[in-house]
């Protein structure tokens, strides 16, 4: 009853098809089948945002999504967001603002803040805040994060005045 | 913790869920957001022999508005709802119900039949259902039935649904001339579950309610249509007015007590909220808005 189940997906660009149990989420096949460890596990039930990555352009949390769910999806891990360089300057707002701390959600936060940054060229503090909500940071260093987040709102903006 | 081994099939159509659900029952689950059935399943709350993805199902998409009647299908997503033009003219209380049901990545997933089928008693869309006058379409094995928000959640996460049924859509009243609508929950972290929340429909005829649906959440084991809205409808408001709905709605809320609140806590918020919603909805700043209950 619980067979493996063969799956198709594009995972940062890559075609990968593979064998998953049902029951293995997302965020356990990047890391364990894929190796792509970028991508963390935190609470495993939807609620710190450290397992956020994009399926077909649009954040999810990959410990609420199975594996077989993304079959024929296009998936963008924090590996993906990075070596194309589309955070980079958020990467180095990041350590530039001392937003980094012990690093465990800053994958998710990156994920999350450059979702916002797509959609809105100027979000206020207020607005970061709450789109970052759903992102839980272990050391509290959530004003550092805001910072880096804004400092990388103005820049962008600066850039396309 | 991880979800329990279970078998899945991804349905290709309706007809072929409700198929899979008349063989297996209620050792089957659906799933088709997944942002309240894979938490329940991580945590080992629930343990299905099976899942059926309705994930893929078009026929279960989609927005539409016909005369009076919006009809919104149970896949449509929490974003598509938050974004829509038809939603933001026709239910602006789910336009802004929606910023408070969890988070961006959690909107982008978990669908309205989901959250309705899941009848978490503190979760938002519940609550608007019941303030809306929704009617929740379910299909089965024979047909369709229409069930009444007020009818459909039962307990907690208790609904009307059989496991061999399927919910397809919900159908809402489309907002008149002089609808009005609020919407205000109380939680810890915004976008988590409500300590307490007002879902509230309303049609405002110059300075009264000629019509106020209040439905309350997070304040018993289903979202409550208030029965002291009674006393505000069609009667100018003054404090007195207001303080005899307030007691009549503390006498008729029966909260629970748990880690976030007491019951007496929820009892008082709820009246908090009542005040916020007859003060916002009539412009009334002298009825103490944010005040005490």
């Amino acid at each position: 009853m619980t067979a493996p189940v063969s799956i198709s997906l594009d995972v940062n660009g890559e075609r990968v098809d593979a064998l998953v149990l049902p029951r293995l989420n997302l965020a356990d096949f990047l890391r364990e089948q894929l190796q792509l460890t970028g991508t963390h596990v935190g609470c495993e039930h939807g609620v710190c945002g450290a397992c956020t990555v994009r399926v077909n352009g649009e954040i999810v949390r990959s410990c609420l999504m199975l594996a077989v769910q993304a079959h024929g999806a296009a998936v963008q891990t924090i590996e993906g967001l990075s070596d194309s360089g589309e955070v980079a300057d958020l990467q180095a707002a990041f350590r530039d603002r001392n937003a980094l701390q012990c690093g465990f959600c800053t994958p998710g936060m990156l994920m999350a803040a450059q979702d916002l940054l797509k959609q809105e060229a100027r979000p206020d503090r207020d607005r970061i805040r709450e789109h970052l909500s759903g992102n839980y940071c272990r050391c509290t260093g959530y004003q550092a994060i805001i910072d880096a987040v804004e400092t990388t709102a103005r820049a962008r903006g600066g850039r396309r005045v | 913790m991880k979800a329990a081994a279970f078998a899945y099939a991804r349905a290709t159509s309706v007809v072929n869920a409700l198929d899979l659900l008349q063989a297996h029952g209620d050792r089957a689950k659906v799933l088709s957001g997944g942002q309240s059935l894979m938490p329940a399943m991580n945590l080992r709350l629930i343990s299905p022999e099976l899942v059926v993805d309705i994930g893929e199902v078009a026929e279960l998409r989609g927005i539409s508005v016909t005369g009076d009647t919006v009809r919104i299908g149970a896949l449509t997503r929490h974003v598509e709802l938050q974004r829509s033009p038809e939603i933001a003219a026709h239910a602006p209380l789910l336009t802004e119900a929606i910023a408070h049901v969890a988070h961006p990545a959690i909107r982008n997933r978990g669908t309205i039949g989901g959250s309705l089928a899941h009848a978490d008693p503190a979760s938002e869309l519940p609550a608007c259902m019941v303030a809306l006058n929704a009617t929740i379409i379910i299909r089965g094995k024979t047909g369709e039935r229409r069930v009444v928000a007020t009818d459909f959640f039962t307990g907690i996460y208790e609904t009307a649904l059989s496991a061999q049924e399927l919910l397809v859509a919900v159908e809402l009243p489309a907002a008149r001339r002089k609808s009005a609508h609020f919407f205000c929950e109380f939680a810890r972290r915004h976008g988590d579950y409500a300590i307490a929340g007002l879902a509230a429909q309303a049609v405002v005829e110059g300075d009264l309610f000629a019509d106020l649906r209040l439905a309350f959440f997070a304040v018993g084991n289903r979202p409550v249509l208030a029965k002291a809205a009674t006393k505000l409808v069609n009667i100018a408001i003054t404090p007195a007015v207001l303080s005899a709905a307030l007691a009549a709605l503390s006498q008729e809320l029966d909260p629970q007590s748990d880690l976030q609140a007491s019951a007496s806590m929820r009892r008082h918020l709820a009246g908090v909220l009542l005040t916020r919603c007859v003060g916002t909805l009539l412009g009334r700043s002298d009825l103490g808005a944010g005040g005490s209950a």
